[in-house]
């Protein structure tokens, strides 16, 4: 097995051992230290030790008794879930009014958008901090969804818009041509048919405003903290078993949403 | 009727020329605007205080300077860009040396086990930053994973410092880098010919000459956008810094919060911001001149 | 040699064959359509009029502007000045939804996410049909396609010819005075599309409505049309019945583009036509009195003989090139005055001797 030709120029298995090894150490390197945590949070220890010598919940408990955490969670899923409506449906609206227009205003339109993805998230959260500061939303829900859905938009916008490229436009115009109006055609004929990319555009912004850190950490304050923004700066103290517990749950959930994610993308077709 | 009555010239002024034009131009209209309530929160949110920073940098008590600019050429300043860009530098080199080979090899397996490895490769992706930072926090520190398991197996007697420093915050940030390095790359191999492979090898290269001469040189493009990529991203890097550095590695985005939110020195974070923005926005600009290039000439 | 016609036929066209059906239908008139992109004119002044019931084809190379005078017509592209009107009624500034139209695309747009009964029920709905009507006339409209019983398949389900039929019955479920398609055979095999095309025809005459229909086929144009307008560079080049257009092209594009043709220089002096210096016989007299003009022959008007044939006759010396047996046909590639080919087509019989090429 290891002497046969690997490659058309006959360079065997065996010779490109090496190849093999090096990238089973990445993929170890890139996969295993996220995992680790998952057993760690059921360790029954104060120190942080691998394996764990005794299992318990405690951590999990700690987590769920104290009203902080529970504060802090009940935040980041209300400005995830609100993020993920004001997000899809801007970005979607923008995909489709760009995707469909003919306007060359259009193009300059979609790269303004784009740009909070390519803009580093520290200046993001300085200017937002700056615009928010006059107008009182800093530390208040409706700032922090505000600000998580100009980070998602880009993302609802490059989903969208690749969902809108493998919709047949023709069927638009057909439903027009039989007496639909525009907006009609597009919740009729349309929307039912980029559903799956709208919906994992939406998984996608949910996500992101979960785990997002360092505008929260600007922007949201006092009873306002987010779940990501007290876990940073637990981590900045000290190590608290806690967030072993909290990655966990984050890890399940975020590898749930994406795999749906990934699900509905793929059944596009 | 004949064909010749059919085609004739109107000599008549056209009357709805001008009614036309206005319906086109308000069809297009008031689908572009169906982008106004996203632009209006990028704008408010984004483009305005990226303005607002400029105004900053440059206005201060007493009219224009350019005093928050000069001011950065202070060694503490100078200190930060410098650690800035040896970490960059340094996680985009780890990355290229640890991103080619599993892009190649991805490249090469067959679509089952291509696409497990890039699930692996994605994996990270998919879990939130914050909690891949707190991972390694916990294998890097004093009594963490990896310093108990080199202690227990005999390798070393006093425990590595391998995190709160410079060391640990590459690891952490390679970590993070890998992913956006391995994606362009593995891309730009798929579409390579292995072909070409066997006709410089019908032509007498050895393998490792052809996978210099022709390999490589077709991965450029690829390799060039995740490097660029990789630097950029690393430029304006927060989380992992502040965590893994421990407040040792002072990199620029930590500069500005510091700024901002400990001093509350305005001018400063506001120069040191545009700054940054110039050099990411500027480095991008080169990146997509490159890839628009290179997809030109690619042909796919 | 008999030569089949000159580019200089006159063009008359006698009343069309169908008697206009005002219930079902409405005439369009198109005037002065303009429509540019930049410096290209995809429309160049085209004015047409299409009668009540009639079937009009746009016949066209690619470019040639004949889907955007469709498009026009739908309302999806609108021109820079110009008119169009259905009846009475001016539609230029009408949205598509209101002009009244069927419309078939070349790709069906079939909406995938509904049934085949959803589909044809789609635009019942948006009249506010009612539960039952809706049901009836979807039931009626698959009988007439042939498609009974299908009513509930996906659209993934179908073959293509049976998407073409469900495209078909969605665009006149509604009973619209007019139905525009935009090659909606091009997709099929070539035996389909010769069925679909008696298919459409049937149901175009069952139907009576006024219908206008893109293609760059010419084969389909000539076999379905009442009329045929021919486009070239976003201009109207002639508007005739098949065979007047096939027979008696008025310009040396549509000579050109309708089947399959050679043309030789003639000179013109007053009635006569000289062609390489000798005089021939033309069907009329040449129309305009240039003294260059083009002398078009079909293969299918003209016969090869080896010995000289009767004075009464056109006729022209030529060589023998080669011959190609096409099954039904046999083309006879022959060169005269030196070095301009021309073919003749015949009927192929097997009993029959060839001239031997060379001669």
């Amino acid at each position: 097995m290891l002497r046969k030709p690997a490659t058309a120029t006959q360079v065997t298995h065996l010779q490109r051992l090496w190849l093999y090894v090096v990238c089973a150490l990445v993929i170890i390197f890139l996969v295993a230290p996220t995992l680790i945590v998952i057993p760690m949070s059921f360790s029954d220890s104060r120190y942080l030790e691998f394996p764990p010598e005794a299992w318990s919940l405690r951590w999990y408990r700690a987590y769920l008794d104290s009203s902080e955490w529970r504060q802090a969670t009940v935040v980041s899923f209300k400005v995830a879930g609100l993020t993920m409506v004001v997000a899809t449906v801007t970005g979607t609206l923008a995909a489709y009014g760009l995707h469909v227009s003919r306007a060359k205003a259009g193009k300059y339109v979609s790269v303004l958008l784009i740009l909070p993805m390519i803009i580093p998230v520290i200046l993001l959260a300085v200017g937002i901090f700056l615009a928010f500061a006059p107008v009182g939303l800093n530390s208040t829900i409706p700032g922090l969804v505000l600000a998580h859905s100009v980070l998602a938009i880009p993302l609802v916008l490059i989903t969208v818009t690749a969902g809108m490229r493998n919709f047949d436009i023709n069927q638009e115009m057909v439903a027009r041509s039989m007496g639909a109006s525009r907006p009609w055609a597009f919740l009729t004929v349309t929307l039912p048919q980029i559903r799956n990319s709208v919906m994992s555009a939406a998984l996608l912004a949910f996500i992101i405003s979960l785990d997002e850190v360092v505008i929260a950490l600007l922007i949201a304050g006092g009873d306002k903290a987010t779940l990501t923004r007290r876990m940073f700066l637990a981590l900045r103290d000290e190590i608290d078993p806690t967030i072993a517990a909290i990655s966990t749950l984050l890890i399940g959930l975020s590898v749930v949403l994406l795999a749906l994610s990934q699900f509905l993308q793929s059944k596009k077709n | 009727m004949t064909a010749q009555d059919v085609m004739v010239v109107s000599g008549t002024e056209p009357r709805n020329e001008r009614a036309l034009r206005r319906q086109a131009r308000g069809e297009q209209g008031r689908l572009v605007a169906l982008s106004v309530p996203a632009f209006f929160l990028v704008g408010a949110l984004v483009l305005v205080p990226m303005g607002w920073l400029f105004w900053l940098s440059v206005y201060g008590s007493d009219g224009f300077t350019v005093e928050n600019y000069t001011r950065l050429l202070h060694p503490a300043y100078k200190e930060t860009l410098i650690t800035t860009f040896e970490l960059a530098f340094l996680v985009t080199g780890l990355c290229v040396l640890l991103g080619f080979p599993v892009a190649y090899m991805a490249s090469q397996l067959g679509p089952r086990w291509a696409s497990l490895v890039m699930l692996c490769v994605l994996f990270p992706f998919w879990t939130s930053l914050l909690v891949r930072t707190y991972a390694w926090l916990v294998l890097l520190q004093r009594r963490g994973v990896i310093n108990s398991w080199l202690m227990d197996m005999g390798l070393i007697d006093t425990p590595l410092k391998l995190v709160h420093n410079f060391t640990g915050t590459t690891i952490g940030m390679v970590h993070i880098m890998l992913p956006f390095l391995v994606l362009p790359l593995y891309a730009s191999m798929r579409t390579i010919d292995m072909d070409l492979m066997k006709a410089a090898a019908n032509l007498g290269a050895s393998p490792v000459r052809a996978f210099w001469g022709i390999y490589v040189p077709q991965t450029l493009s690829g390799l060039g956008a995740g490097v660029i990529l990789v630097f950029v991203l690393s430029l304006g890097f927060y989380v992992t810094p502040a965590l893994l550095g421990g407040g040792r590695v002072m990199m620029w985005a930590m500069q500005i919060e510091r700024s901002m939110a400990v001093y509350g020195d305005w001018g400063a974070a506001s120069a040191l911001g545009v700054v940054l923005l110039v050099m990411t926005l500027g480095i991008l600009w080169v990146l997509r001149r490159l890839t628009g290039a290179s997809a030109g000439s690619g042909g796919h | 040699m008999k030569s089949s016609m000159t580019d200089a036929g006159a063009t008359s066209v006698g009343p069309a064959a169908h008697a206009p059906d005002t219930e079902h239908s409405l005439p369009i008139s198109v005037q002065s359509l303009v429509k540019s992109y930049g410096a290209f004119r995809a429309l160049d002044n085209v004015s047409i009029d299409i009668r009540s019931g009639e079937f009009m084809t746009l016949l066209g190379p690619s470019g040639s502007g004949k889907t955007t005078l469709l498009m026009v017509l739908a309302g999806f592209v609108r021109p820079d000045s110009g008119s169009v009107t259905f009846g009475e009624r001016e539609i230029l500034l009408l949205p598509p939804h209101k002009r009244d139209i069927g419309m078939v695309f070349q790709n069906y747009a079939l909406f995938p996410h509904m049934t085949v009964a959803e589909n044809l029920a789609y635009p019942l709905k948006l009249r506010r049909a009612g539960k039952a009507e809706i049901r009836d006339r979807v039931e009626r409209a698959l009988d007439l396609v042939q498609l009974s019983g299908l009513g509930g398949r996906g659209i993934h389900e179908l073959s293509g010819g049976q998407r073409q039929r469900v495209a078909l019955a969605r665009a006149v479920i509604f009973e619209p005075r007019i139905l525009l398609m935009d090659e909606p055979l091009s997709a099929l095999d070539k035996n389909l599309r010769e069925q679909m095309q008696i298919e459409v025809r049937r149901l175009h005459e069952q139907l009576g409505i006024t219908t206008v229909y893109v293609t760059h086929d010419q084969r389909e144009a000539l076999t379905m049309s009442d009329r045929i307008a021919v486009i070239n560079d976003g201009r109207i080049q002639q508007v005739d019945e098949p065979r007047d257009l096939y027979e008696k092209p008025s310009t040396y594009f549509v000579a050109n583009f309708i089947g399959e043709t050679y043309s030789l220089p003639v000179e013109v002096s007053g009635s006569s036509v000289m062609l390489f210096g000798q005089p021939i016989k033309t069907p009329a007299p040449p129309e305009h009195g240039d003294r260059h003009q083009a002398l078009i022959l079909r293969p299918e008007n003209l016969h090869v003989f080896e010995a000289e044939p009767d004075p009464g006759m056109n006729s022209m010396a030529g060589t023998v090139r080669q011959h190609v047996f096409q099954g039904d046909s046999i083309v006879t590639y022959l060169t005269v005055a030196g070095d301009r080919e021309i073919a003749v087509r015949r009927q192929h019989r097997s009993d029959e001797t060839l001239p031997a090429p060379g001669s």
